[in-house]
């Protein structure tokens, strides 16, 4: 079972009376893209958040790369890469900073830092952003950089929380090249996003609809599953229901 | 540890990017200092008087003339009634009246008690209590004047000699200045601390952080590592502001009291940390800092002697590190005193600091909830 980069068993939790996510089973394969979509509300950001060390589920059970996140969520943080959905680097940092500053957290040192930090460089095309305080870059670059930082350890699993929030058409497109770059090289990618274009480039999805998984598969099969013509219907069929 | 040393490099970078956090690190001791150094004066002189003399007589003229001879009383006005003196006070024209009543030349002739009054604002405690003290000491030395003449004495049969040691002028800047030195170190390095926790958290970095390995031993120990130094700059200038603008010895062994300030240093820096972990939001964060802060103030012996308290209140003064750490500081810097007579207080900030730093750390979780 060594493809499987993520595997969910029943994951669970809850904030007092509200269960954000309930009874949650899927697989991630490695190297592939999986998007998890859904509208706001409906637990996408709660199961990052637990795949990723930062929130304890309830109940249920759930691997990153082999490691338990109940038993060592520690030890998970060093087999996987996270960008949030606010940007969540230093915006009185340089870009070249929050580089140095992420791959010596990561525990990159000397010329080995050096050299990673160069390779992550030319693969986002930050290079001639070194100098510039992140605060001041686009919606765009930032993506880029937060991207970079999280990708300084050669994480086995990407969790990307609506990474293009806020970001250009064009700057999007670039981003999602990137991430069908790191899938072909081996990187399993999972993430949350309400754009259906973006939902599309996905290899699978797993749809959720108030804390439950309701549809899982290829783009069209979900869309299928939930009954609208394209991605789009179904999205539209599924809020609606959601907000009655 | 390794993760340690990235995490000081970048609050580094981020404290000398702040430049106004920066410039009242820095500003606030020399403020202080001054403000402190200048304005605060615990001994009162020359408070303003208003003088009532019926008897204007050479020897009422003499005793109005020893009582400000004390320096203690700075006559503004003559009355020619008690109403007059009384209305000054009230208006607050003057803080002290001297009536020397009509009978007092003859009452010191005929050898009966010769009287006269020092009415004082006791609205004010610290002025009233130099004035009557002041005028106290006037009538003692004149009756003991009258009295060796009357004995056939030359001299007084018994003197008490005061020799105020380590102070010898009584000065308050001498007294203030190393207190100082640890209030401002409380004061700067508490808050510092106590909003270095929910700023992450308000800005939206902590959460990229706490997905990383870091420990919090390093994430913490890398937060507090770069104030150490500006901690220590501030007691340097403080110290030296003090030597040659208000003249006040530093006696004791330098090298000493830079050690135990680490100590004091790092136990303010902890307790900011403790306090980050504890609120929500940057406001939250100050409004602790300061909840703490005026027990430090006033309960330490900063400004009024612990001797004075009841007695829960010395025992609950025990608790604030600065109230040790005066101690300290007075023992080095005036007394000139080595590790033997202040090692139990040297002991007890060690606590604090590994009690608060390991405090700090269990408080805080690497989790969104």
């Amino acid at each position: 079972m060594t493809d499987v980069a993520v595997d969910i068993q029943e994951l669970t939790r809850r904030f007092g009376a509200l269960t954000a996510v309930s009874q949650l089973s899927l697989q991630v394969f490695r190297g592939e893209v999986f998007g998890l979509l859904g509208p706001n509300g409906s637990g996408k950001t709660t199961t990052i958040r637990m795949l990723c060390g930062l929130l304890e589920p309830t109940s249920g059970s759930a691997k990153v790369d082999g490691v338990d996140v109940r038993l060592a969520p520690e030890l998970v943080k060093t087999h996987i890469g996270y960008m949030s959905q606010r940007f969540g680097l230093y915006e009185d940092l340089t870009v070249a900073e929050n580089l140095d500053f992420y791959g010596g957290i990561y525990g990159l040192t000397g010329a080995a830092r050096r050299e990673r930090i160069g390779e992550v460089v030319s693969f986002l095309g930050v290079g001639g952003r070194l100098g510039q305080l992140a605060g001041q870059l686009s919606g765009g670059w930032k993506q880029r950089l937060a991207l970079g930082c999280a990708l300084l350890h050669r994480p086995a699993v990407l969790f990307l929380d609506e990474p293009t929030a806020g970001v250009d058409p064009a700057a999007r497109r670039n981003f999602w090249r990137a991430i069908h770059d790191l899938a072909h090289s081996g990187t399993t990618v999972l993430v949350t996003t309400h754009y259906m274009d973006e939902a599309e480039r996905c290899d699978r999805l797993g749809m959720m609809s108030l804390g439950r998984l309701i549809a899982l598969g290829t783009p069209a099969e979900v869309a299928r599953a939930v009954g609208g013509q394209t991605l789009e219907d179904a999205y539209i069929i599924l809020q609606e229901k959601d907000e009655r | 540890m390794r993760r340690f040393w990235p995490m000081v490099r970048k609050e580094f970078i981020q404290m000398r990017r702040d430049r106004l956090t920066l410039g009242i690190m820095f500003g606030v001791p020399v403020v202080q200092l001054l403000m402190f150094g200048y304005a605060i004066q615990t001994d009162v002189r020359h408070i303003p008087t208003i003088v009532v003399d019926e008897s204007r007589t050479p020897e009422s003229r003499a005793i109005i003339q020893a009582l400000e001879n004390t320096g203690n009383f700075r006559i503004v006005a003559y009355g020619d009634a008690r109403g007059a003196l009384d209305d000054a006070i009230a208006r607050g024209r003057a803080q002290a009246g001297v009536v020397v009543p009509w009978d007092f030349a003859r009452n010191l002739g005929r050898g009966s008690t010769a009287t006269f009054q020092v009415v004082v604002d006791a609205s004010d405690p610290l002025s009233s209590q130099s004035a009557l003290s002041a005028a106290a000491g006037v009538a003692q030395v004149e009756n003991l004047k009258l009295l060796t003449a009357a004995a056939g004495r030359a001299t007084l049969p018994v003197e008490a000699r005061v020799r105020p040691r380590y102070n010898p002028g009584l000065r308050s800047p001498t007294y203030i200045v190393p207190g100082l030195v640890g209030l401002i170190l409380t004061m700067t390095m508490v808050l510092i601390t106590a909003v270095a926790i929910v700023r992450e958290r308000e800005r939206g970095t902590l959460e990229q952080l706490i997905v990383t390995p870091i420990t919090r031993t390093e994430l913490m120990l890398g937060k507090i590592t770069p104030y150490v130094g500006v901690g220590l700059f501030q007691m340097t200038a403080v110290l030296l502001l003090g030597r040659f603008v208000f003249d006040v010895p530093l006696v004791g062994n330098i090298g000493l009291l830079y050690a135990v300030s680490l100590i004091f240093i790092v136990a303010s820096l902890s307790l900011g940390l403790f306090i980050s972990t504890l609120v929500e939001t940057q406001q939250q964060a100050m409004q602790l800092s300061f909840f703490f802060m005026l027990p430090s103030i006033l309960l330490s012996g900063f400004m009024f002697p612990r001797e004075g308290m009841p007695q829960a209140f010395q025992w609950l003064s025990l608790l604030i590190p600065l109230t040790h750490f005066l101690k300290i500081l007075r023992g080095i810097l005036l007394k000139g005193v080595g590790v033997g007579p202040i090692a139990p207080q040297i002991l007890i900030l060690c606590g604090f600091a590994v009690g608060l730093i390991v405090l700090a750390v269990r408080r805080f979780h690497k989790t969104l909830d």
